[in-house]
């Protein structure tokens, strides 16, 4: 009996120490690669960290390590925070980012709900073409938007901004909503038929409710996107007082080949601040929403 | 409640494919009809046009007495339960419940009264404040069915509702429904593609195949007088065996000959019937309840003959044989007694009472 049963055994046992020795080497190839690249995603926002904490004096001196702060101090912060244009460049992006998000959500639901769920002629066609404006570029479009924004007269105003950015929210946001109503049963919204909803009660008392996550993911990325926008702020906006954030900084900071660097730093992380806040409450929902088409099918 | 009519509904798609093919239905009001059938036969869409989920291509169909063609599913008065329950998971089981009644603007003591009395009837009154994902299966489906008592509705409709529950609970929710529908009477149409929840549940049962009505009746009339050989072949399980053989007369008499000369006299009262096809090939359609062996009470009209077992199944209450005959499966159902053994011939009697001949040509039942 024993003599049959050895060499099996000691084959299970054989294949459950190579899988067990195959674990070990996927973690540890995983724990170096995710090192690596830590590395090279965070040199960069440590590095401002440390320099936003520098005098002018220090890091202009050349001579000890620039990743080593001597003499520590939140001069730079200060500096900023007690500058008014700099809480204008800060309150102009706030006003942008939610006027910006909010419209953002209000087309791009109702568009995915309409495209996604109420099947009428051309409407593949259609989804399809909400994708693909998605990858024209900024760099490109601002060309054209130039002379459409001028037409309103809303150039060098806060305000024009807020009917261009959503150029580049509304495709991928509505893309993302797309995905997420496709997860949503067909019989959900048809049992809210038959119970006597309309196609409004069903997108306010139904979907909405049920695709939370999505929202919050698009959300979040319509933030980021109008929050982190650089390229049409610089072409539409010349006036301090009504810059956001990403262009006041700069165009307030660098005079001729004089940068501010601890300031400039300073302001950066403070810029940074928000969407960094934002993704650490709501990341869980913000991947759920991103992957549901892939999970849910 | 009320009578649902259908009168040569048809539904066509795009590119001419007809998945029903002008079918005429009447529904009785407190009647349970079940429309039973192979997938693609056509039965749920019957089902969601009369929900008003699909649109109907031509044909009325008319709930009450009103046509409904062109009214949404919600001014139909219908409630639906759903294969997948379909209930909303972001709302507590009382507020699926009350969904449809508050839409409808009832009262809010209305709705408690009536969540509450359909939760006692369905015994779900512990879990109203639970969410959907924390119910089992059953639950969930039980849910769903609160959902559509609530409302009253003039007409319930059922889409395969127990489809995703294992066999256990399928067979105790099959009750349940059936209890339910004893208590509130509502008219009642139900999909299933399972002949068996078919016959146990439904008052008449709509056989359906191709986008047609192949035999309406009453469970018992089915399974004993089969209008084809795809009802014949579809009610009942195992499967009616149908047997190639020959009519023969023989001195006034009626014999079915089976190809390897097989001789089963046929019933006296059915020879006047059968007669037309003497000399002619036909099916010999026989159950496997009624190809048994010899312990029996009903002793009329039986035919003896000699069959060697391929595969043999006891199940406990009886025992299935399998048999092959010139190319042909046969099934028999003997009593677990029997000693019956894989290549030992044995001996079986027809019971020629409930014998069926099929035309081959038309697939009809003589």
């Amino acid at each position: 009996m024993s003599a049959t049963t050895a060499p099996a055994q000691q084959g299970i046992y054989h294949k459950a120490g190579s899988l067990r020795s195959e674990r070990r080497w996927a973690l540890w190839t995983a724990y170096l690669s995710l090192i690596v690249s830590a590395i090279i995603m965070l040199a960069p926002p440590v590095y401002m960290l440390l320099t936003s904490l520098k005098t002018s004096a220090e890091v202009a001196d050349q001579s000890g390590s620039p990743w080593w702060v001597s003499n520590p101090t939140l001069e730079n912060y200060w500096a900023l925070l007690g500058n008014r244009m700099f809480i204008d460049f800060f309150l102009n992006s706030a006003k942008v980012t939610i006027a910006v998000v909010a419209l953002t959500m209000v087309i791009s639901v109702l568009a995915a709900f309409a495209l996604g769920r109420m099947r009428f002629w051309g409407s593949q066609a259609l989804a399809t073409g909400v994708f693909l404006t998605y990858l024209v570029p900024d760099t490109l479009l601002f060309i054209p938007l130039y002379q459409i924004v001028g037409g309103l007269g809303l150039l060098d105003n806060a305000w024009g901004l807020v009917l261009v950015y959503p150029t580049l929210t509304v495709p991928f946001c509505t893309w993302i909503m797309i995905g997420y109503f496709a997860s949503i049963p067909k019989e959900l919204d048809e049992a809210a038929l038959i119970d006597g909803a309309n196609w409004m009660q069903m997108l306010w008392k139904i979907f909405i409710p049920v695709a939370l996550p999505g929202i919050i993911a698009a959300t979040i990325f319509a933030f980021t996107v109008s929050w982190a926008a650089f390229v049409y702020p610089t072409a539409f906006i010349t006036t301090p007082s009504e810059m956001p954030m990403t262009i006041g900084v700069v165009s307030q900071l660098i005079r001729g080949d004089t940068f501010a660097w601890g300031q400039l730093m300073a302001g950066a992380l403070l810029a940074a601040l928000p969407p960094v806040v934002i993704y650490a409450f709501l990341m869980d929902y913000y991947i759920a929403g991103l992957t549901a088409g892939a999970t849910k099918g | 409640m009320a009578q649902v009519s259908l009168r040569k509904v048809i539904k066509a798609y795009e590119g001419g494919v007809q998945a029903v093919k002008g079918i005429d239905l009447e529904i009785a009001d407190h009647e349970f009809v079940v429309l039973v059938g192979p997938s693609g036969c056509g039965k749920s869409t019957t089902l969601r046009m009369i929900a008003g989920l699909e649109e109907i291509s031509g044909g009325d169909i008319a709930i009450g007495g009103t046509v409904v063609n062109d009214i949404p599913p919600r001014d139909r008065d219908i409630a639906m339960v759903f294969q997948n329950y379909a209930l909303y998971p972001h709302m507590s089981v009382y507020d699926n419940m009350a969904f449809g009644l508050t839409l409808r603007k009832f009262p809010k003591a209305e709705i408690d009264k009536r969540v509450t009395e359909a939760a006692r009837i369905l015994d779900i009154t512990p879990l109203l404040e639970r969410k959907p994902k924390a119910l089992s299966g059953g639950q969930r489906q039980r849910v769903a069915m609160g959902r559509a008592i609530v409302r009253d509705p003039k007409v319930f409709l059922f889409d395969e509702p127990l489809s995703n529950l294992d066999a256990k609970l399928r067979v105790q929710m099959r009750t349940e429904i059936k209890k339910v529908h004893q208590t509130v009477k509502t008219t009642t149409i139900y999909v299933t593609h399972d002949q068996v929840e078919a016959m146990t549940l439904a008052d008449r049962v709509v056989v359906m195949n191709h986008g047609v009505i192949e035999q309406v009746g009453p469970p018992q009339e089915l399974y004993h007088h089969p209008a084809t050989r795809f009802v014949a072949g579809f009610i009942g399980s195992p499967a009616m065996n149908f047997i190639p053989a020959r009519i023969e007369e023989a001195s006034g008499a009626l014999n079915v000959v089976m190809n390897n000369g097989t001789t089963l006299a046929v019933p006296e009262e059915r020879v006047a019937r059968y007669r037309p096809y003497a000399g002619k090939q036909v099916l010999f359609g026989i159950r496997p309840e009624h190809l048994t062996d010899d312990k029996t009470m009903d002793k009329s009209n039986l035919a003896p003959l000699s069959l060697t077992p391929e595969v043999i199944e006891p199940m406990g209450m009886e025992t299935l044989a399998h048999f092959r005959h010139e190319g042909t499966e046969i099934t028999a159902r003997l009593d677990p007694s029997t000693p019956a053994e894989v290549g030992k011939p044995l001996a079986l009697i027809a019971h020629m009472n409930q014998m069926h001949i099929i035309d081959p040509t038309t697939d009809k039942v003589v």
